[in-house]
């Protein structure tokens, strides 16, 4: 199954939870943003969302800027 | 008199707002946050590199900060809006820098676009503060679409050049109604106090800062440049003359 993942292809071999997906990239989920198909997803919807084919997930964080 | 200065409602304690990009170690931020007086301070939003564990800036700010998220990398209105809505959402509060570039090699505003994100965002009850070209036609159309303030580019982001823009900026100074604040190009403390002289409301200042050989020292020398060049303002700056004219008396000279 393939997803987009902050801008690129991806495949996923299983319909991950948004949470699983974090995990297996090992991302300190404490720490980032996500984006799902356009929306902000809030932390708590991140075990609850099943992802779908083709789905847009942009991971976003805050870093320096002026 | 009291000198306040109120943006969004609320009412600021400094008039020097700096940004986070550049540092050589982000921990250095909290210090030159405190040596500087900076209240409010600027972070970016980006996508995350799954190859290397970063961490997250805003862990580096002081709570008593007001985040103001920027939204560079935009490149039209929407990308912008779309920016600031997430940054609203991950709990960065309602303050936004529009900053849209389409030019990468001055990185100059896209004044067309920012008046378009500005006039959006306003009534989605953001904190709007756009960075800009200074052009007195665009900072009117920004103040009717609901700026908090507007922010005019001294100089291309990052150049360190100075007050280039002056004569324009003083412009919008005494013709807007909202406070100017000069953001972008500044490289010396010196300039920054030009620029509150003339009667900036304040003045954003990242580069100068962070890649200087001791950014403590330079947050603290500009924020004193900044209250330096503030109290000129209000203590009004004499004309300036073509010829001398003698400081001591002309009359009672010992050999008359």
């Amino acid at each position: 199954m393939n997803i987009i993942l902050n801008g690129k292809k991806t495949e996923i071999e299983k319909p991950f939870t948004i949470m699983e997906l974090l995990e297996s990239k090992g991302i300190d989920h404490e720490k980032v943003i996500i984006e799902y198909n356009y929306d902000i997803l809030i932390r708590d919807d991140w075990s609850k969302t099943v992802l779908k084919e083709n789905d847009v997930i942009e991971v976003l964080r805050f870093v320096g800027g002026g | 008199m009291a000198d306040k200065l109120v943006i969004g409602g609320k009412e600021l304690r400094s008039r020097l707002f700096i940004g986070t990009g550049k540092f050589s170690s982000n921990k250095i931020i909290p210090e030159v946050v405190k040596s500087s007086g900076a209240q409010v301070v600027t972070v970016a939003l980006r996508r995350i590199d799954f190859d290397s564990n970063e961490e997250n800036m805003v862990n580096h700010i002081p709570e008593d900060c007001i985040l103001m998220t920027n939204t560079s990398g935009a490149r039209n209105a929407e990308e912008a809006v779309r920016i600031a809505k997430i940054a609203r959402a991950a709990g960065c509060g309602n303050w936004i820098k529009i900053e849209i570039v389409t030019d990468n090699k001055y990185l100059l505003p896209d004044n067309y676009e920012t008046i378009r994100a500005t006039e959006i965002l306003a009534k989605e009850g953001f904190v709007v503060l756009p960075y800009m070209s200074p052009d007195l036609i665009a900072a009117r159309r920004l103040k009717d679409a609901g700026a908090a303030a507007v922010m005019p580019l001294g100089a291309p982001i990052g150049t360190n050049k100075g007050l280039r823009t002056k004569e324009l900026i003083k412009i919008m100074i005494d013709e807007i109604d909202l406070p100017i604040i000069v953001d972008a190009g500044l490289g010396r403390p010196s300039e920054a106090a030009e620029a509150m002289e003339m009667g900036a409301a304040a003045v954003l200042v990242n580069t100068a800062i962070a890649t200087s050989d001791d950014p403590v020292g330079m947050g603290e020398a500009f924020g004193l440049a900044v209250q330096a060049g503030r109290k000129a303002f209000l203590a009004g700056a004499p004309a300036i003359k073509e010829y001398a004219e003698a400081s001591s008396p002309l009359t009672g000279f010992l050999g008359a």
